[in-house]
């Protein structure tokens, strides 16, 4: 009783009547998603466009062309800041989030639909005005993704005009709007789930983005301090962050700040910002795995600790960014210590998922290949992660080739693998429709393929030691000329990935179009998704009841039932209960 | 299965690339040999964790693969199992921490025998100082810093008048010597790295910050900037060449202590007057250029570019490729000029000289020349005035014909190849940007129109 | 490193109070049926969103005072002179505040007579705030203590105009309060009066938290 009038309490829905209301200025947290995840898709195909261009250049020097050393730097820095806060960040929370947090929980929409339109809005806005640096004198800020002053604001690097500054603006934009939507998310998750849901019956998708959201909301401000106060020192003159310095051999009139204070505000948002976007992707590949293995998540309590505790301890690692920053060097003996013990629990989470397929029943639909491949690729980043967290090793990889692969593979191809099995596992709720199996596969097999052998090879150059960021390399004796048909390589596996996912945009276009009707529970899941009344979701999710929950969501196989799956919705019954507390073996 | 034999051989396949492929670390040259078995540990223990981790995964897909009548095990969770598994990877992280954190502890603290040196950093160059026979380095500030003063000494500090101040990006270390490198910065970050020495470290305007190493295998190695200091950050090269101590010390001796490059002067224009007579021959009188002659506008040049190039000519190190024909005119020349200090006279001369209109002779796209020189400007200046910070020449009011030649033989390595032209590389590296003669003849057009006005 | 104690000890209490509010431990596939307690909190979710709002602001004001206390550190600091008046803003933000837990009792007693001064005073006396730091500006400026003069400056016009903006931003929800209870209660329908309940007892949260946050870099700006 209490539980229904809590959850439904509040709830006029406002119900749209016109094509604005329903499409645009639409309040429903499933639309909302959408526009979410069009807008960040669209502008990461930017950004995917962007690392062509460089790479091109990377890979032929002598050939192309297409890029002088200014674009190159430019296109590399909105390459990383697009991909990494206007993608990821964006499709993670503000899609993802928004589309199945209610679901999951059982509830009818986020408790402020109307911030939560907002919230798009404005990240909307956040993303005119990024992509509008391109247009203004000077180009976009060429400063790289981390921004590190003197050299952001400073000249002799391109787009030191209006690009800096509209990127620090969009910044800020962004984290207003991702205040807004996050304010919801966590409020949605505390207040508004269903009768019976209680946290430890929440799906670990639900559990990862909502940490995410936490870290995001405290760690984002880290960076809107930053911004403001570079912003001031670019416009108004202060010098927070900027030394006595010359310039091409004038001196300016700063004085008295500090670069590194920067980098550690930077990086104090910037290394949860890795987080941000893992966890959602490790909630997400469990229950993926969960669903297609018929098994339930190994360990769902290890998996739910491990997240809130990463999620933890993710603010006291921030400094291994910065070991050879010329910070003080003892902190390196603290930052390397926190950092490889990160390592123990996100190798928990990784045993637990290869645990979840032990003894499963494995049915590898597509959804299932891109989360194995990402534990594949997962597995890869997080390993070389123990290279660049423990101080001494990083000191030759540091600011090499390494870094470039260890954070494609950890927090690129990883995430992006996970963006994909999520849009195919729940593609058939989203719109009603399966999707094609045959060109499905094909776009797994050449992603998973063409991108191992676009990253694994730039470790090795950067143990080499080729450093990252050089417009071109000339002649450097320890680099062989084999090094440069490497690069070669890398660029035509980029063209060919970057290629490929037309097979996917060709995969969701058509099936939306033409793609059989969807069974409402396709992939025989328990959890409250799919056992809405309709197919896609109407406003307001559930009709007339909400639905009541009973159990957790991973009773699969379990012993003694028929069915391989239980919703959660289904009210105990009596005699299937035995052997639950010890796993029971066929 | 298809995915579980995919899984086997990525598994076989980078275990491959990395026995069989060329590319792993250059050959040690430093004394940080811990710094690799930090890295080979690492490597064991991930490398381990990679295949058995894989490997098993591969097998539960083939293994447990969907079959009818097939299913699942019931199995929420094993407390024991999950403990194993967090002692097992707490051990191995363990054992990659502790050997880290003791090589950073000697990493930190430098040697008491280690001897010292400064390098410092600007966009995009290095340069050098060591302390001079009192052991102790004199106080910098860059408000004391002018093309005269460019290591910004101060002149009131006694202690730096010993310095002894390498304003080249070529260093010499003796080798066996522990060196601890004292990093400035004049302008943004930079990054001192030389990668067979394993070690870098940041260089930050405002702090003074420091790497140390003890190179032990005699040789010539690059220093590269590895943190982004601007759109040039890939042209700011070094070299260190590690010396026997005697070679060391004869270096050494042979560079200036700050004392002598403040006595040293600008060089005599009424003496250098004498010697242009000879220049006057190819390059006119009032130095304004004869193009029958291939002899370029010389009227007004800097003194510092000036004296330069005529120390490469005298030296072979401009003038002497097989191509380049024009040049190698320059190199009988020389032999007026022989000594340093004449060849810094008749720099002063030149100077001096009012700068002559020269006379276009190409024709072509301006619009596209102004967007390639938007990659030239930040050195040469936006009028094309030159920045002596840089070490970039003044461009404006130069002869097309001859800037078209060089940036050709720039391109083609004609001119910068030879390791004595300490900042030919980086305009060879920025010539990439012209891949064609259209392209060369576009910014010189360009180029014809800027005054060369500092605004 | 300050700041990573800070953050540590606050994720560590996110993760006790998760651990002894919601039950972490428990395993959950041997429970079945509905669970009626550690469900969903039962508050409104505005209260809910406030304190969740009130996180995320702590954070910002709360690195904005670590950068402020490192800044502080170096040797070009030149300390602000503490204009008298910031004593005379304070104790008006202050009354706010205290006017506010009034018309906070006053409604929780459906004692309208009590409410309404009460909640006119509080808009009152945070407008004469907001006034009285504009009035701090302008004696700063006119003596020379710009933006850009020295960063000691610099931190207190964005601390001031931060937390101006907080307040600010509380004034709208203010405004939208006090023009429901000045049309009249009385005709309304009982959520009604219960949403204005609401919106005055998370405006008073809001004001204290926001009194608090002052009070803080007030003795920040004193302090050096």
């Amino acid at each position: 009783m209490a539980y229904v009038a809590i959850a439904d309490r509040d709830h006029h829905l406002h119900d749209p009547d016109t094509f604005i209301t329903k499409y645009i200025w639409s309040q429903d947290h499933k639309v909302i998603a959408i526009q979410y995840a069009i807008t960040a898709i669209f502008v990461g195909v930017v950004a995917l466009v962007l690392s062509l261009l460089f790479r091109l250049q990377l890979g032929f020097p002598d050939t192309f062309n297409l890029v002088d050393p200014n674009q190159y730097y430019q296109y590399v820095t909105m390459h990383g800041m697009i991909m990494v806060i206007y993608l990821l960040t964006a499709l993670f929370l503000g899609g993802f989030g928004n589309y199945l947090i209610p679901l999951m929980c059982g509830a009818r929409d986020m408790v402020f639909p109307y911030m939560n339109m907002l919230s798009f809005w404005v990240y909307l806005l956040s993303v005119i005005v990024l992509l509008g640096s391109f247009f203004v004198p000077g180009g976009p800020t060429g400063a790289g993704w981390t921004l590190y002053p003197p050299q952001a604001i400073s000249e002799g690097t391109p787009g030191i005009g209006g690009g800096i500054v509209l990127m620090l603006v969009s910044l800020a934009i962004f984290i207003v709007a991702f205040t807004m939507g996050g304010l919801n998310y966590v409020t949605t998750v505390l207040q508004a789930r269903t009768r019976g849901m209680t946290l430890m019956r929440m799906p670990l998708a639900v559990w990862g983005i909502f940490v995410a959201t936490i870290l995001g909301l405290l760690a984002f401000p880290a960076l809107l301090v930053a911004a403001v106060m570079m912003t001031l020192d670019r416009v108004v003159g202060t010098s927070f962050f900027m030394p006595e310095m010359l310039s091409l051999g004038r001196e300016l009139d700063y004085g008295g700040g500090s670069p590194i204070l920067f980098q550690h505000l930077f990086w104090f948002f910037g290394h949860p910002e890795v987080y941000i976007v893992a966890l959602p992707a490790f909630g997400i590949v469990s229950d993926v795995l969960s669903v297609h293995a018929r098994k339930n998540i190994f360990g769902y309590r290890m998996m739910v600790w491990a997240i809130v505790l990463i999620g933890a301890l993710s603010f006291v690692v921030w400094a291994h960014h910065m070991y050879v920053s010329g910070m003080n060097p003892y902190f390196g003996f603290f930052f390397a210590t926190t950092t490889l013990i990160i390592a123990v629990p996100t190798a928990l989470k990784v045993y637990n998922w290869i645990l979840t397929l032990w003894r499963g029943d494995i049915h590898l639909r597509v959804p299932m290949l891109f989360a194995i491949g990402f534990i594949f690729t997962f597995i890869h980043g997080g390993l070389t992660g123990l290279f660049l967290g423990n101080v001494t090793v990083d000191l030759p990889l540091s600011d090499t080739y390494f870094v470039v692969g260890h954070f494609h593979m950890v927090m690129g191809v990883s995430p992006v693998l996970v963006v994909f099995a999520a849009i195919y596992h729940w593609f058939p709720k989203i719109t009603g429709r399966m999707f094609n199996e045959t060109l499905g596969k094909v776009h797994f097999w050449l992603t998973l393929l063409g991108t191992y052998s676009i990253y694994l090879p730039m470790h090795y150059l950067g143990i080499l030691g080729v450093p990252r960021r050089y417009y071109a390399y000339g002649d450097t004796d320890f680099i062989p000329a084999s090094a440069q048909t490497l690069n070669s390589g890398i660029t035509i596996a980029a063209l060919i990935v970057a290629a490929v996912q037309i097979v996917f945009f060709v995969n969701v276009i058509w099936s939306l179009w033409r793609g059989p009707k969807a069974d409402p529970n396709p992939w025989r899941a328990t959890t409250l998704e799919w056992l809405t009344p309709d197919t896609p979701p109407k406003h307001g999710n559930w009709g007339p009841n909400l639905p009541e929950v009973h159990r957790w969501p991973y009773d699969y196989s379990v012993p003694g039932e028929k069915e391989d799956f239980i919703p959660q919705t289904e009210p105990p019954h009596a005699g299937v209960a035995a052997g639950r507390d010890h796993g029971v073996h066929h | 299965m298809l995915l579980a034999v995919a899984l086997v051989l990525l598994v076989l396949a980078s275990l491959a690339f990395h026995f069989l492929s060329p590319w792993y670390f250059t050959p040690l040259a430093s004394n940080w040999g811990l710094i690799d078995l930090t890295v080979n540990v690492t490597f064991i223990v991930t490398g381990l964790v990679f295949v058995v981790a894989n490997l098993f995964m591969a097998w539960c897909v083939v293994r447990y693969r969907h079959r009818a009548g097939h299913r699942a095990d019931y199995d929420p969770e094993n407390t024991k199992l999950e403990t194993w598994l967090t002692v097992g990877t707490s051990i191995g992280v363990a054992v990659m921490l502790a050997p880290g954190l003791v090589v950073w502890g000697q990493f930190v603290n430098v040697p008491e025998e280690a001897a010292e040196f400064e390098a410092v950093g600007q966009q995009w160059h290095w340069s050098y100082r060591f302390p001079g026979e009192d052991g102790e380095f004199g106080n910098v500030d860059i408000r004391h810093t002018s093309p005269e003063n460019p290591f910004g000494m101060d002149p009131d500090d006694p202690v730096g008048r010993d310095d002894i101040l390498i304003s080249s990006p070529i260093v010499h270390l003796p080798v066996d010597q522990p060196m601890q490198a004292w990093l400035r910065s004049k302008d943004v970050l930079h990054n001192f790295a030389v990668p067979q020495f394993r070690v870098k470290m940041d260089l930050v305007p405002g702090h003074v910050t420091y790497a140390w190493f003890t190179p032990t295998v005699v040789g010539e190695y690059e220093i590269l900037c590895e943190e982004l200091c601007g759109f040039a950050h890939h042209t700011m090269r070094g070299r260190v060449v590690v010396d026997e101590r005697a070679d060391f010390e004869a270096w050494l001796d042979s560079h200036p202590t700050y004392a002598e490059t403040m006595e040293r002067g600008q060089g005599d224009a009424a003496l250098g007057q004498a010697s242009y007579a000879y220049c006057s021959a190819c390059h006119g009188r009032d130095g304004q250029g004869i193009l029958s002659l291939d002899a370029p506008a010389i009227a007004g040049m800097d003194v510092e570019y000036t004296a330069r190039q005529l120390r490469y000519y005298r030296d072979g190190v401009r003038g002497t490729h097989p191509e380049d024909a024009v040049g190698a005119n320059m190199r009988p020349v020389m032999a007026v000029i022989p000594d340093d200090e004449s060849i810094l006279n008749v720099s002063a001369y030149i100077a001096t000289m009012p700068a002559q209109t020269v006379e276009e002779t190409i024709f072509g796209d301006v619009e596209r020349g102004e967007r390639i020189y938007g990659s030239c400007a930040a050195c040469h200046g936006a009028n094309g005035e030159g920045i002596w910070a840089v070490n970039a020449p003044a461009l404006a009011g130069q002869n097309d014909w001859y800037l078209a030649a060089q940036l050709r033989n720039f391109r083609d390595g004609v001119r910068g190849a030879h390791p004595g032209d300490l900042y030919g590389d980086q305009m060879m590296l920025m010539a990439d940007i012209l891949p064609t003669d259209d392209h060369v003849d576009d910014v010189v057009a360009y180029l014809n129109t800027l005054s060369g006005g500092t605004n | 490193m300050n700041i990573s104690v800070l953050f540590a000890a606050l994720g560590g209490a996110i993760l006790v109070w998760l651990f002894l509010l919601q039950r972490l431990k428990t395993k959950p596939w041997l429970e079945q049926g509905v669970i009626e307690e550690g469900g969903a909190v039962n508050a409104a979710p505005q209260r809910v969103g406030l304190w969740v709002f009130l996180a995320v602001v702590t954070s910002l004001f709360g690195l904005f005072a670590i950068v402020y206390n490192m800044r502080s550190q170096f040797p070009d600091w030149r300390p602000m002179p503490d204009p008298g008046l910031l004593w005379v803003n304070t104790g008006l933000l202050i009354l706010a505040s205290v006017a506010l837990q009034r018309a906070r009792t006053a409604v929780a007693r459906e004692d309208l007579d009590g409410l309404k001064p009460n909640l006119m005073a509080a808009g009152i006396l945070t407008f004469a705030f907001l006034g009285g730091q504009l009035l701090v500006w302008r004696q700063l400026i006119s003596g020379g203590y710009y933006l850009a003069t020295n960063p000691a400056d610099a931190f207190f016009y964005i601390l001031t105009a931060l937390h101006g903006l907080h307040l600010a931003g509380g004034l709208w929800f203010w405004a939208r309060a006090s023009n429901t209870v000045w049309k009249g209660l009385e005709s309304r329908p009982v959520t009604e009066v219960a949403g204005v309940r609401l919106s005055v007892t998370l405006c008073s949260v809001y004001w204290h938290y926001l009194l608090l946050v002052w009070l803080i870099l007030f003795g920040l700006l004193l302090s050096t």
